[in-house]
């Protein structure tokens, strides 16, 4: 391992980050992650992690491939178990499984990296079914919630067609949509760009950046530093499952503290 | 030319004496029936096989293996054997029809097991990412798979299904066993007592079943292209 000892304080929110405007209700702990441990076998993917994210805030997650970083992502929408430690969401402790997991699993919108939009059902249909089929919500309300969502993140009039007629960057802002239906209290993002052609990366960034605007909480693993810059309060350095070092993106870009950011900065910004 | 109008005319006499066709419908009947009845206890197992219950999966995986593994003219027969005269476990009062309820029995329980691993054959075509998906917007388990895994998994399951169901049409035929009047029992009457067409017997039953088997063949072929889920 490194000689670095992660943090297990929770950073104060970027005073110097350009974007975030003052935001309602920040501060309380809205993700909780307490001496979480996962294993994959022998391997050792999420080491003893302690990560805060208030409400409101935006976390950044950079890291090499393979350092556990969708791992986390799955860990704390429950996708994935944990083998020791806590995950709260809002508070409440995540139940393992049945009904009242699906339930708070609600809470948390997750964006995959493959958008992962349902194949056999049209755009419109994608954003109703959770509200419809989780909440409860009539398929006329589903619907108007649907269009306007669709209308906000610029693809509404894709409303009829199937996920394969639409290119890359129109699918990941459906999944954007489909996940904000279910009025989530935090969005995580998966390497949201990293399956799209560089001239549609744009278009999502944004969409990312304008939710980050109006006060979402989301954790994002990327490595577009443009959005880091732009719309996070925090990036979070994952190395070997463990958070080796956080930090303002600014502070971060321009002055990590730890070996293993810097060759890592090394790497991709030689690119 | 004289021998082969006289065979001819003997044919139609065998004929005009056994209902063929009548024959044939109780075999497309069983095999209607039998068809729902496989698909849904095939579907129920299909969900326990890929539910997250392990008993459930191991349930289902004995399931399949004890009847994917058993002679279908073995459960017949036990059905008829131990069940109905053993046990005496009617299905109707009627006589005939009990045999024919309980070969529809004996042919659902035996192809539920092959339609249960067809449609977990479609389940495979399935990217892992559509059920996240499902879980991560909040449906659980059996929601996911009703609206999402299931009708994906069925559209890629039309061409294995539809050899189960085509395998069925014929199996069909081990209905004999139960005494119901389909027309494998019809055909062995026929060469009992028309020995002289014996010939024109054979080619006769196996002309019907081609005629039952070859549209079931077609419309699958068309279905899983027309339905194929684009990705
Ligand atoms: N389902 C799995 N089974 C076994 N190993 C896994 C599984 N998922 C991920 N891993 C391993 O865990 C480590 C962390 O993976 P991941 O969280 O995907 O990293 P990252 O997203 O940072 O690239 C990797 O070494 C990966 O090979
Ligand atoms: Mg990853």
């Amino acid at each position: 391992m490194t000689s670095d000892t992660p943090h297990s304080q929770p950073v104060p929110a970027a005073s110097g980050a350009p974007a975030p405007a003052a935001r309602e209700g920040a501060g309380q702990p809205l993700v909780q992650l307490k001496d979480v441990n996962k294993h994959f076998g022998d391997l050792h993917v999420l080491r003893n992690i302690n990560l805060e994210v208030r409400k409101g805030e935006v976390v950044v997650v950079i890291g090499p491939s393979g350092s556990g970083k969708s791992t986390l992502c799955r860990a704390i929408n429950r996708l994935e178990t944990i083998d020791d430690g806590e995950i709260l969401i809002d508070g409440t402790r995540l139940p393992s499984e049945g009904k009242q997991l699906a339930r708070l699993r609600a809470d948390v919108g997750m964006v995959f990296q493959s958008f992962n939009l349902f194949a056999h059902k049209s755009i419109l249909e994608n954003v109703t079914l959770g509200p419809v089929k989780v909440k409860g919500t009539k398929p006329a309300a589903a619907k108007e919630l649907a269009m306007s969502l669709l209308k906000r993140v610029g693809v509404d009039n894709q409303a009829g067609k199937l996920p394969a007629q639409l290119s890359g960057g129109q699918q990941q802002r459906v999944a954007i949509a489909r996940a904000l239906a279910m009025k989530p209290k935090v969005m995580l993002f998966d390497e949201p760009t990293s399956a799209l052609d560089p001239e549609m990366i744009n278009e999502v960034l944004d969409t990312m950046v304008g939710l980050a605007k109006e006060g979402m909480t989301m954790i994002v693993v990327t490595h577009e530093m443009g959005f880091a810059r732009k719309a996070a309060d925090r990036v979070i350095f994952m190395a070997d499952g463990q958070i080796v070092e956080q930090a303002t993106p600014e502070e971060f870009f321009t002055n990590p503290k730890s070996e293993r950011a810097r060759d890592f900065l090394g790497k991709i910004l030689n690119h | 030319m004289d021998l082969l109008s006289e065979y001819f005319q003997s044919y139609l006499t065998a004929l005009e004496t056994y209902d063929v066709v009548a024959a044939l419908w109780v075999n497309i009947q069983l095999t209607f029936w039998a068809f729902l009845c496989a698909l849904a206890l095939g579907t129920v197992l299909a969900l326990m096989r890929i539910s997250p219950v392990p008993s459930f999966q191991w349930a289902g995986a004995a399931y399949v293996n004890i009847f994917r593994n058993t002679p279908l003219t073995i459960i017949m027969t036990f059905c008829i054997l131990v069940l109905v005269f053993q046990l005496q476990l009617n299905l109707s009062d009627d006589f005939d029809f009990n045999f024919f309820l309980w070969a529809i029995v004996g042919l659902s329980v035996y192809h539920a097991a092959f339609f249960c691993e067809a449609i977990r054959s479609g389940v495979n075509t399935v990217p892992l990412g559509q059920a996240e998906a499902a879980r991560a917007i909040g449906l659980s388990f059996l929601p996911a798979a009703r609206y999402v895994v299931l009708p994906q998994a069925f559209r890629g399951a039309i061409a294995p299904m539809g050899n189960t169901l085509i395998a069925l049409a014929k199996n069909t035929t081990v209905a004999t066993v139960a005494s119901v009047p389909e027309a494998a029992g019809l055909m062995k009457t026929m060469i009992e007592f028309r020995p002289d067409v014996i010939m024109a017997i054979f080619a006769t039953f196996a002309l019907g079943f081609v005629v039952i088997v070859i549209p079931i063949g077609l419309l699958t072929t068309w279905l899983s292209k027309k339905l194929a889920v684009a990705r």
